[in-house]
């Protein structure tokens, strides 16, 4: 039988029209046990296997995907468990197709369609959780040693799974209500259902991790204060939640927001849902600025509360987005309006400060400079006014600035991010270690968990040498 | 979690909380506030610590009823619990010895005023406190507010307790008798604004403490933004004290309207479901 003939599998969705009228629904609906299989197949187990190059962890892919084929589907579960805290999300949120997918043998070299990587990830993933049959990993006995986790996104989440299976007495901190980070109030219902996430956080107060939340550090209780109740070191792992503006006239009028604001709300608060108190602005026509993924997860957010015109705001053009293909993909299909090579320069308002409309400016994409984008330059005299009554900034985040500034000690980059060893993600202080979003910027979920992974084993080796 | 260990009333919309918070306690200092969610279904809204007790592991709040959640939060009872609550929020007031101080309150305002004028006294400063509102039964924590200023001016706006009259007349009756080295005010955004507006006249360095409309208090959404000298800052993390000359007020007011149609709505799907 010939592999390479086989079709790349679809995975199926929720219909379009029927999705957008609802906040909760998840749009990918996963792979039934043949397509998987099918899938699978195509799969060449390549001697040298590039995608595991692309993999920011390295997962086994050739052994999972093998696995699959065979219908061993809790095998794979585990083979993608050794490297990965969190295979059912990454199966769903990885931009596979700049990582893994866009280094597969079949993109490489035949220049077809990659064999699907994340569909089968996400495949294998959700049939153990639903099996029933989860395992959960052994621990090491008790060492006693107190080790804290500040944030609870995934860099922490991977980093207490590998403490606690290590022995550790790990405790992680979080600021919020809930624990997840990102995943919980940021990224939305429609494209990672919490009770995914949920699953794993129970695995991991199952072998014992404590979450402690409502408990800012720095805050609530300081460093020190930690130190002196026996925690020995500490993993920062507190993201980049600080929203960037564009600092334009009229941008504090009323019905405009960052998108950390607009997705807390209906994530975190469950604004959506008149039974919750929080409320939320449901715009009728609604602009979101910036072509992410945060930008993607807010204008299909906007389009289920409702919004007549959902539109996309973003001054290069749709090969430059870097939201994942997907994504933009099941806009498309939703109806989301993209305003691409445009830019916001001023907003106006009604007599009440509320937004009304916003001025606009058209842009083209300059010769490549040496970092080799494509600079977008204003066309002059092109202005226009879109008349809007929400508009969402979505433009990026900062390295949230609470840990660094409560340590004058720690050395931070001039972006406020926390230098670490690349290698055992250890900081300017020997007890602290980071890693995610506060140590790269706003990057990404498997980045984040690798900090953590790394991070667990930096720690685990200074500890030894101390104890 | 979060336990209330006592209520009391200081009139019909104003209420006094104490509840169990030990590490706050013992990290917070004046100008702190925490943000609260009563129950699964409830938001978040942001409370100054008016006072608190280390040994008890208390803090207290006072709270005034505004909406949904003021209104289901003062409705609690001793025995209750607050399912979240987390601080101490924001960066602390800045307070030393400076000679002496003018102390504006307005409504609900001189609860977290009060540790304010607490930690000036203590400083070592003369500390005038003018107490504001619209009535009598509206001016709360008179005696300890006494307690830790040098003088006390009751301004009412309808004359039923101390003077008849504005914030701001009482300001000026004292500034005019006496060198004022600095001013703080909180209250009502409109109250802070004339408050500021008049002290300016006179060149008196003024601290305003504002109540910008929060989610998570901890820099992270940025719905808390406000204009001061022309920059935008997030009242959670860089206020809620700012250097009140600065201070875009108008643009503070309508921004504190922002989700007005949507607060009315709620509030009245919560009358119709205590009425059923
Ligand atoms: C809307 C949105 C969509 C995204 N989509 C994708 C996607 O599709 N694919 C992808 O790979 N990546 C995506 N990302 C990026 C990804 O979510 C982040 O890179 C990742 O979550 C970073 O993880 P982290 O562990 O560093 O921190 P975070 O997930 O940011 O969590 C940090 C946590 O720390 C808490 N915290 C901060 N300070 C303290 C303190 N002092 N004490 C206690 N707690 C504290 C915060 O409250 C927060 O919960 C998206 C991001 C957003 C915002
Ligand atoms: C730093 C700070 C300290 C504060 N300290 C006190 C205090 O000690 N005592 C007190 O009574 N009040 C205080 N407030 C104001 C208090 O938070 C609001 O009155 C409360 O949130 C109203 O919520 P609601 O649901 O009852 O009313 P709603 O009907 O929802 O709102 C009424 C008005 O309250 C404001 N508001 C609504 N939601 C929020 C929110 N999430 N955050 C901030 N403001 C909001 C808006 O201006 C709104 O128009 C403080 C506010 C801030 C920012
Ligand atoms: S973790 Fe992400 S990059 Fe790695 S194999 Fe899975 S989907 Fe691909
Ligand atoms: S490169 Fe593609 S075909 Fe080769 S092992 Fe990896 S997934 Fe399979
Ligand atoms: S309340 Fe969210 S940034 Fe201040
Ligand atoms: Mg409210």
């Amino acid at each position: 039988k010939d592999r390479g003939l086989i079709e790349r599998v679809k995975m199926p969705e929720m219909n379009a029209m029927k999705r957008v009228c609802y906040q909760d629904r998840e749009v990918n609906l996963g792979l039934d046990v043949q397509s998987a299989v099918r899938e699978a197949q195509r799969c060449m187990d390549c001697v040298n296997p590039t995608c595991m190059e692309g993999c920011p962890v390295s997962i086994n892919i050739p052994k999972f995907i093998k696995n699959i084929e065979r219908g061993e589907f809790l095998e794979a579960a585990k083979t993608l468990k050794e490297t990965s805290a969190l295979p059912a999300v990454c199966g769903r949120v990885c931009p596979q197709e700049k990582q893994c997918e866009a280094n597969c043998f079949y993109t490489l070299k035949l220049k077809k369609t990659p064999v699907a990587i994340g569909y089968l990830e996400r495949f294998a993933a959700d049939y153990e959780r639903e099996s029933g049959q989860a395992s959960i990993p052994e621990t090491a006995p008790k060492n006693g040693i107190k080790v804290a986790a500040i944030g609870s996104g995934p860099a922490s989440l991977a980093f207490a799974g590998d403490m606690i299976k290590l022995g550790y007495d790990v405790t992680v901190f979080e600021a919020l209500h809930e624990i997840g980070g990102v995943l919980k109030y940021g990224i939305p219902e429609f494209r990672l259902p919490n009770k995914i996430v949920d699953v794993e956080l129970d695995n991991l107060e199952k072998m014992g991790v404590r979450f402690e939340r409502n408990f800012i550090v720095g805050r609530t209780a300081s460093f020190d204060d930690l130190k002196a109740e026996g925690y020995q070191a500490f993993f920062v792992a507190s993201g980049a939640g600080l929203p960037r503006f564009m600092n334009i006239p009229g941008e504090n009028y009323n019905g405009i927001l960052s998108s950390n604001e607009y997705l807390t709300r209906v994530n975190l608060m469950n604004a959506a849902d008149d039974s919750f108190d929080t409320p939320v602005l449901k715009g009728k026509n609604v602009a979101v600025v910036g072509g992410g993924n945060t930008a993607m997860d807010s204008v299909r957010t906007a389009k289920r509360l409702g919004a007549d015109r959902a539109m996309i705001i973003y001054r290069r053009s749709r090969e430059e987005m870097p939201a994942r293909v997907e994504e933009i993909h099941h806009a498309e299909e939703e109806g989301i309006e993209f305003i691409n090579l445009t830019n916001p320069i001023e907003y106006f308002s009604d007599e009440n400060g509320r937004v009304k409309s916003m001025k606009v400016q058209r842009m083209e994409l300059a010769e490549a400079d040496a970092s080799g984008r494509r600079r977008p330059v204003v066309i002059e005299g092109s202005e226009y006014e879109i008349p809007v009554d929400v508009v969402v900034v979505a433009i990026g985040v900062s390295p949230n600035p609470l840990v660094p500034s409560e340590l004058p000690q720690l050395k931070v980059s001039r972006w406020g991010t926390i230098d670490v060893d690349s290698e055992t993600m250890q900081s300017s202080m020997p007890e602290l270690f980071a890693g995610g979003d506060i140590v790269r910027g706003g990057a990404t979920v498997i980045l984040a968990m690798g900090d953590g992974r790394r991070a667990a084993a930096g720690m685990h080796q200074y500890l030894s040498e101390q104890n | 979690m979060n336990e209330i260990i006592n209520v009391e009333s200081f009139s019909e919309n104003v209420v006094k909380l104490v509840v169990k918070a030990p590490r706050i306690a013992r990290s917070r200092k004046p100008g702190h506030f925490i943000i609260l969610r009563i129950d699964e279904k409830g938001e978040r809204i942001p409370l100054t610590i008016a006072a608190a007790d280390e040994k008890a592991g208390t803090i207290t709040l006072v709270a005034q009823k505004v909406g949904v959640t003021s209104k289901r939060l003062c409705e609690m009872k001793p025995g209750d619990s607050i399912l979240d609550l987390v601080g101490p929020l924001g960066k602390a007031t800045h307070i030393e010895k400076v000679g002496t101080v003018l102390a504006c309150g307005g409504g609900v305002g001189v609860a977290p005023l009060l540790p304010i004028v607490e930690g000036f006294k203590k400083a070592g400063n003369r500390v005038v406190t003018i107490l504001a509102a619209r009535s009598k039964d509206l001016i709360i924590l008179e005696d300890e507010i006494r307690k830790w200023s040098d003088e006390v001016i009751v301004m009412t706006d309808d004359g039923s307790h101390g003077r008849k009259g504005l914030v701001t007349a009482g300001a000026e009756e004292v500034i005019k008798r006496e060198k004022v080295d600095e001013c703080v005010a909180i209250g009502p955004a409109v109250m802070m604004k004339f408050t500021s507006l008049l002290t300016q006249k006179y060149n008196i360095p003024t601290q305003a403490s504002l109540n910008a409309i929060m989610v998570d208090g901890t820099g992270m959404c940025g719905a808390c933004r406000v204009s001061v000298g022309g920059q935008t800052k997030f009242t959670c993390v860089d206020g809620p004290e700012f250097d009140a000359e600065k201070i875009d007020f108008d643009e503070l007011i309508l921004r504190l309207g922002g989700y007005k149609a949507e607060e009315k709505e709620a509030f009245e799907r919560f009358m119709q479901t205590v009425t059923i």
